[in-house]
């Protein structure tokens, strides 16, 4: 497993079906997990630096439903919701996440687990996505998503190090 | 929407574990084919197969040399699954920085005594 260094989100592969990202954050854990499940707090850092968030709704329970749309630079809206499975306050979160297409219809879902562990007062984050599919597993491979390729990550970036 | 075909997409190429194994070996270097069949302990059949589908979309690159056939990686062809995988992590960089902003606040409006 990757150890996370500052500042950067490891994205690794721990099987066909999975993408795993990890981060630490020099953090205890009951702040990262408020940043992490607080509308307010959300709505500052999941569009990134690439748009506004629109609607940040979170009902932190077991079948309580999310969804975050963001309008992102250049006008397009991008949107997700899905539904909580499981909540471990401070510890856990498990929830499936469907991405809405521009044109209407929507992805199919995947099961995803963010969990925080606190060690001397630094948290990690691991936000674990499972598809539910092989067929999903191959639309995420066919867009080029694909976690699969991470394995070989390494490699590809000692190549494209010597193709600058 | 429909999949493009294994043999005109390297992400589809690549996705395969076989396939992934080949371009791991050839990391190293150019490889007759005989070191992959051994390195993969697959039949030579399968390694050519595979191979065939690696170069239709131009991940590997092939030489003759006397009799033998060499096999070698082509970067280029693999930079952008690579650029892809740095996007996805870039994306989540650029939130996990804005993260720290917001526990940096927290922290902050913890300090100041303001817990509840």
């Amino acid at each position: 497993m990757a150890v996370p260094t500052s500042g950067t989100a490891v994205v690794s592969t721990p099987a066909d079906e999975q993408i795993l990202i990890t981060r630490a954050f020099d953090a205890p854990r009951d702040l990262v997990f408020r940043a992490y499940t607080e509308p307010d707090l959300v709505s500052r850092w999941w569009p990134g630096r690439r748009g506004e968030m629109k609607v940040c709704e979170i009902d932190l329970r077991p079948g309580g439903a999310w969804r975050y749309a963001m309008v992102a630079e250049g006008g397009f809206d991008v949107a997700f919701h899905g539904e909580y499975r499981g909540i471990v306050p401070g510890e856990k979160v498990v929830f499936t996440e469907i991405f809405e297409m521009p044109d209407g219809t929507l992805s199919e879902a995947t099961l995803n687990t963010a969990t925080f562990t606190e060690v001397d007062g630094r948290t990690t984050l691991e936000l674990l996505t499972e598809t539910s599919s092989k067929d999903v597993r191959d639309m995420i491979l066919a867009s080029g998503m694909e976690g699969g390729v991470q394995e070989g990550l390494d490699i590809l970036e000692e190549l494209a190090i010597e193709l600058r | 929407m429909a999949r493009a075909a294994t043999t005109t997409d390297a992400f589809n190429a690549v996705a395969e574990p076989r396939r992934r194994e080949i371009i791991a070996a050839l990391a190293g270097g150019e490889r007759p084919v005989g070191d992959l069949v051994a390195a993969l302990g697959i039949a030579q059949p399968q390694v050519s197969k595979h191979l065939r589908v690696l170069r239709e979309v131009e991940v590997v690159q092939v030489r003759d040399e006397g009799r033998r056939r060499l096999y070698r990686l082509n970067g280029l062809a693999l930079k952008p699954i690579h650029d892809w995988v740095r996007q996805y992590e870039q994306l989540w960089t650029e939130r996990f920085e804005l993260f720290d902003d917001v526990l940096d606040d927290l922290k902050k409006e913890q300090g100041d005594g303001g817990a509840d």
